[in-house]
């Protein structure tokens, strides 16, 4: 008999799904709702449903949300803060200032204002200028803003200006939310300065977030831990994503990717997560995300924190055959032909085709032959995004989830086989409840040869990742190192690298 | 040969395909072109779109600045230029010449060094002159253009991010790469730098011309194109070498450089096939069976096989689906002292040179 049990819930675009699992993650019970605009609502309906199969709900003891209302606030510029953005690296970087490519519209609604002072640091960990102090108050104080985002020039490496900037401001005006751009993205430092006051944007939002799932979670009594769901697949407290909200923006496909991995007992994998109106494509390596490579927009901005590699493609339940990319949405369930609608959709073709029993009318005669049609080009489309998201490697299996899975053919070319495991519709609440707390780091040190302060600072990279992973919840006893890359670096008077660690674990055990 | 032709500009729009070409000419290296495209657009926001002039548009005494920045890439990604570097540079030069220059020229097209200099020459105020000294991306400070035209490399100036500003009387070209890179890696590993500032007259033979509209015309290829490949491959001349994906990388960094061989194995039509790069910052030879493909000088480009966008050699990364193209460089590094310069024994290649078109 299970002591504590977990509730996953991942709030998408269209759907909220909520899972709950025991101690030894197998899955209780299931639901799935419609995400509501305040996002309480569905939230609450999902957790109803979810709880209402349980004999006794006081024994879920944690809480995991995935969403994506921190992207969709960024892209539709809805609640999101104003934000004072302060760069440290006068003379340096003044020939491009902060926010130099937003898009009009979000740069009107998120700044404040902006400035760059005398500070950063160079590569080597001196300073290009001392710290304007004067300068920092007058711009906080004359700069009336919702949030502050603070950059400095190899501030990953060298990171006492952005922390001693923060203080600053705590003296100055109190509290206001301060997001430091080293906590936040890597080196390059535009698209880390563009995460970081995106995040800043965010505290608003994550606030809102917060209070839904609390007030959700008091409407039935629960009194429980919470945690969000981040981009690589892993979690974070609630206090942390409180300072963090950008780390949400990519848990959507991770959390479906993990929950796959999960549901399907594969680690190594392309998954394919089909929705209402897009499928998304991932591939799972040692049963986390590829992570992409690239730096990725989001909302017409280039940041540089790590995402999954996802390729999405339009093709989801909704989907109206013959107007493609359009779907019919949230809507299905009234305009769908099975539905005893009039408009034909990806759903109507897969059940023509005998790939699920969907609905109560049949199809229509007339539109078998532009069905068939469809699903051939869906099939087409599905073996073409394998194709390019594998890499050339076609002896994977492909995990089919999401709740258009069925639109997926028996085989696909490209992929070993495809894998439907048992709750595929519910994966990404799946990947929220399993994840693990993790923390990363990433900074300079000598390359190979640099001796024991190399061995010093590589040691000391490990451990904060270590004391970052526990800060956004993991077990300390059981943190690991499970990542450690090197980038060489060139044209460096003395060679060195570009250091990166990850640790994560399972969450601590719950209090009493 | 030089055809009189209207006077072009450069304006917002055009900074995005140039930006893409010089990613193109950059042949792995020359440094990442974001910050300095980004920097163009807000320096022509600013100041103006920035005439794009031939030689023949100057006269003959008029005062040619060959700028770029000189350092490394993930240093200049994160401590991108002051924006006032250029200003004190060319102070520097009318103190010295007793005359302000007339065009700012780019020293390397390839990478961001071909598009920052937009930026440089909206600053000052100047037109750029529609040529630079490689033609693609060198490593190396006397892997110019000027030095293989034999014009005595006796002036560097640099200027560094936190307002030091730095003449060099150097005896030859390579006291000058020597005493420059010093300079830079006492600057923290990023400045701007003119050298073989230049008359139009001395330009005439000691530049390669017409490159920056070619880097515009390379990125303008791809745009809106049904088969991006195809309309790169055709607009550069190119030889496609291999497409695959990224099956191995090593990389090391040596002597200050990230030296590495790079794996690509074949795929689709070309499935059996495996083409390996030598890499040092930029990719200089490619071999299939023991057997060389190109070398450089010839230029040998990495592109993205769905979006022909190039793949600079630190973003390669293991699995990647790319195309490997190669086409001629300019006649002038196929000379005796152009392959002295930048031949395969100028990077330690025990190879005689041969053509791109003879044997890829």
């Amino acid at each position: 008999m299970s002591r504590s049990l977990r509730v996953g819930i991942d709030v998408g675009g269209t759907n909220t799904d909520a899972v709950v699992l025991d101690d030894d993650d197998r899955v209780l019970a299931t639901a799935k709702r419609p995400t509501s605009p305040d996002v309480t609502e569905g939230l609450r309906a999902a957790l109803d449903a979810v709880l209402a199969g349980l004999p006794d709900p006081r024994l879920v003891t944690r809480v995991m949300l995935g969403t994506t209302h921190a992207t969709n606030a960024i892209l539709e510029r809805r609640a999101l803060g104003r934000v004072a953005v302060l760069r440290l690296g006068a003379p340096a970087t003044t020939s491009v200032p902060p926010l130099s490519e937003w898009p009009d519209d979000l740069r009107d609604t998120v700044a404040a204002g902006t400035a760059i002072v005398r500070g950063g640091y160079f590569v080597d960990g001196s300073e290009i200028a001392p710290l304007d102090e004067d300068a920092v108050r007058k711009f906080v104080a004359g700069t009336p803003a919702d949030a502050v985002a603070v950059t400095g020039v190899f501030s990953p490496a060298s990171a006492d200006q952005e922390n001693r900037v923060a203080e600053i401001i705590r003296a100055e005006i109190g509290d206001v939310p301060v997001s430091l751009s080293h906590e936040i993205g890597s080196l390059g430092l535009l698209e880390r300065e563009n995460a970081a006051v995106l995040n800043a944007a965010l505290y608003g939002v994550a606030r809102d977030v917060t209070a839904a799932l609390r007030e959700a979670l008091e409407a039935r009594g629960l009194e429980v831990e919470t945690y969000f769901a981040q981009n690589d697949g892993t979690l974070m407290g609630v206090g942390y994503a409180a300072r963090y909200p950008v780390l949400t923006i990519g848990s959507g496909p991770a959390n479906s990717l993990r929950g796959a991995a999960y549901l399907s007992g594969v680690a190594d994998a392309i998954v394919a997560d089909v929705g209402g109106t897009s499928t998304d494509l991932g591939v799972l390596v040692g049963g986390f995300p590829r992570e992409s490579a690239a730096a990725v927009e989001i909302g017409g901005v280039a940041t540089n924190f790590r995402m999954p590699d996802i390729l999405s493609i339009a093709l989801g339940g909704g989907t109206i055959v013959g107007a493609e990319p359009r779907s019919v949405g949230y809507r299905i369930g009234a305009e769908a032909l099975v539905f005893g609608g009039s408009t034909p959709t990806m759903t109507d073709a897969a059940v023509a085709a005998g790939r699920g029993v969907v609905g109560t009318h049949p199809a229509p005669g007339e539109w078998r032959e532009r069905l068939a049609r469809a699903v051939r080009a869906a099939d087409e489309a599905v073996a073409d995004a394998v194709d390019r998201v594998a890499l050339g490697k076609a002896d994977r299996p492909l995990v089919a989830v999401g709740g258009g899975a069925f639109l997926l053919a028996e085989r696909v070319p490209g992929a070993r086989e495809v894998i439907r495991p048992e709750h595929a519709e519910v994966a990404n609440a799946v990947g929220a409840a399993i994840a693990l707390a993790s923390g990363r780091i990433e900074t300079i040190v000598p390359a190979a040869g640099g001796g024991s302060t190399r061995a010093r600072l590589i040691d000391n990279a490990k451990e904060e990742a270590a004391a970052r992973a526990v800060a956004a919840g993991a077990d300390p006893e059981s943190v690991q190192i499970v990542e450690l890359s090197e980038i060489p670096l060139s044209y460096l008077p003395e060679p060195a690298v570009r250091l990166h660690v990850k640790a994560a674990g399972p969450l601590a055990r719950p209090a009493g | 040969m030089k055809a009189p032709r209207m006077q072009a500009r450069i304006t917002m729009e055009e900074v995005a395909a140039l930006a893409r070409g010089c990613a193109v000419l950059g042949t792995g290296g020359g440094g990442d072109v974001r910050p300095g495209a980004i920097a163009a657009r807000r320096a022509i926001r600013e100041h103006g779109e920035v005439p794009l002039v031939s030689l023949d548009d100057l006269p003959a005494d008029a005062l040619v600045l060959p700028l770029s920045g000189i350092g490394a890439p993930t240093v200049s990604h994160e401590m991108i230029h002051g924006e006032d570097e250029p200003v004190r540079i060319a102070e520097e030069i009318e103190r010295i010449f007793g005359r302000p220059p007339a065009a700012v020229m780019s020293s390397e097209i390839g990478g961001g060094n071909g598009v920052a200099p937009v930026a440089w020459a909206a600053r000052l105020g100047l037109p750029l002159l529609d040529a630079d000294a490689m033609g693609r991306a060198f490593p190396e400070v006397q892997m110019v253009s000027m030095y293989v035209a034999g014009i005595p490399a006796n002036l560097v100036v640099m200027a560094d991010v936190a307002g030091n500003v730095v003449t060099i009387r150097p005896i030859d070209g390579l006291w000058s790469e020597r005493i420059a890179r010093a300079v830079c890696v006492a600057a923290g590993s990023s400045a701007l730098m003119a050298d073989y500032v230049l008359t139009a007259r001395e330009c005439a033979g000691a530049v390669i011309e017409g490159t920056v509209s070619r880097a515009i015309a390379v990125g303008r290829a791809t745009e809106g194109a049904a088969d991006p490949l195809a309309a790169l491959t055709a607009e550069l001349g190119a030889v496609r070498l291999l497409t695959g994906k990224l099956a191995d990388l090593d990389r090391r960094t040596t002597g200050g450089f990230v030296r590495g061989t790079a794996t690509v194995e074949g795929t689709g039509d070309d499935r059996g096939r495996t083409l390996t790069l030598e890499i040092q910052n930029e990719n200089l030879v490619a071999l299939e069976d023991g057997r060389v493909r190109a070398m450089v000088p010839d230029l040998i480009t990495v592109v993205d096989t769905q979006t022909a966008t190039a793949v600079q050699t630190e973003a390669l990364r293991y699995g990647q689906r790319v195309t490997v193209l190669a086409w001629p460089c300019d006649p002038l590094w196929r000379t005796p002292k152009g392959l002295e310069t930048a031949g395969p024994r100028a990077f330690g290649y025990d190879l005689d040179y041969l053509p791109v078109e003879k044997i890829a």
